[in-house]
């Protein structure tokens, strides 16, 4: 999933200051799982700027609604109303959502009420791990199923550095070294002769370092672009 | 969050002896949605300390009464709320008195 992180309730009324109607748009998707822009942080948010306004002796009305999802338009059409009725959108959904809303709505201010951290997973109670960088190519079969250009600091694809100590990373001992996990990994497996293996180059024109990236997929096009 | 907005001095969240839920791990998770709640308070402009989670049972009477006591100090050594826009006991009395 995608993991997200509220922002400052502060930074949130600062950004909504000038606007009268405020609504607080959740995302029921990746946000929601991990607790930063849900139904119930809606609530939670919603609230507390109601609270943070008022304090200060400043009249907001601040709904509160949350959705599917917001990285669709299909979805983004339950909001339509809500959207419409209001002078701004603090939305909760990943950087992906925020910027589906404020393209459906030109004229409309939409700010992000959580900074998108990385796609990741839930690796125990209120602790969330990166586990993907979305590099465009995945090889992590070369590896144990353990990604080295995510769980290495350096994305080193040919081996260890040598800079970790007792298993963790030398950029931070709260970081396992990626080439540990990846050899414990293959040992198990009883396929450290992978390790032999040359490493290919990484084609990083498949990732972000080729910007902007888009996927078509022609079987999944409506027959008016199949002319 | 709701009784904050109303303009309530403070909150207690009074739920059951951890281990002894009804609902299993429901006062765990409250006692998480309390902190969350303290942390947005917080950041709010309101004192955290305005709301605070205690676990008894229903058979403790005197532990909810000391409670009570010790929670009445703090909000009185912290003031009223800054979204209190009235006082309650004058509301009421006006209310009674037209």
């Amino acid at each position: 999933m995608i993991v997200a992180h509220r922002k400052h309730i502060q930074e949130m009324k600062s950004q909504l200051a000038e606007h009268e109607r405020i609504l607080v748009l959740g995302c029921g998707t990746c946000v929601t799982v991990c607790l930063a822009g849900g139904e119930r942080e809606v609530g939670m948010i919603g609230s507390a700027l109601r609270i943070a306004f008022r304090k200060d002796g400043e009249e907001h009305e601040v709904c509160e609604l949350t959705i599917e999802r917001q990285c669709e338009n299909r979805f983004i059409e339950d909001a339509l109303k809500h959207i419409q009725e209001t002078d701004a959108v603090l939305s909760l959904a990943c950087g992906a959502g925020v910027q589906t809303v404020a393209e459906r709505f030109p004229t409309k201010p939409v700010y992000a009420g959580v900074d998108t951290k990385f796609i990741g997973v839930l690796q125990e109670q209120g602790v969330w791990a990166e586990k993907c960088i979305a590099c465009g190519k995945c090889i992590v079969d070369s590896y144990g199923a353990v990604c080295p250009l995510t769980r290495c600091s350096k994305g080193q694809l040919s081996g260890p550095c040598g800079g970790a100590r007792n298993g963790k990373c030398e950029v931070s001992p709260d970081i396992d070294c990626g080439w540990q996990l990846i050899y414990d990994r293959l040992k198990a497996l009883g396929e450290l002769d992978r390790l032999a293996q040359p490493a290919p180059l990484t084609d990083w024109s498949k990732s972000h370092a080729g910007g902007c990236r888009t996927l078509v997929r022609t079987d999944q096009r409506i027959a008016t672009d199949r002319k | 969050m709701a009784a904050f907005e109303q303009g309530a001095d403070g909150v207690i969240v009074a739920g059951c002896l951890e281990g002894g839920c009804h609902f299993q791990e429901g006062n765990l998770r409250a006692k998480q949605r309390v902190a969350t709640a303290r942390q947005v308070l917080e950041e709010a402009g309101i004192e955290a300390d305005r709301l605070e989670m205690f676990n008894l049972s229903s058979a403790e009477g005197n532990t909810f009464a000391q409670i009570v006591e010790t929670m009445t100090r703090r909000l009185k050594d912290l003031g009223p709320s800054p979204l209190r826009r009235s006082d309650p006991v004058e509301a009421i009395r006006d209310s009674r008195a037209s």
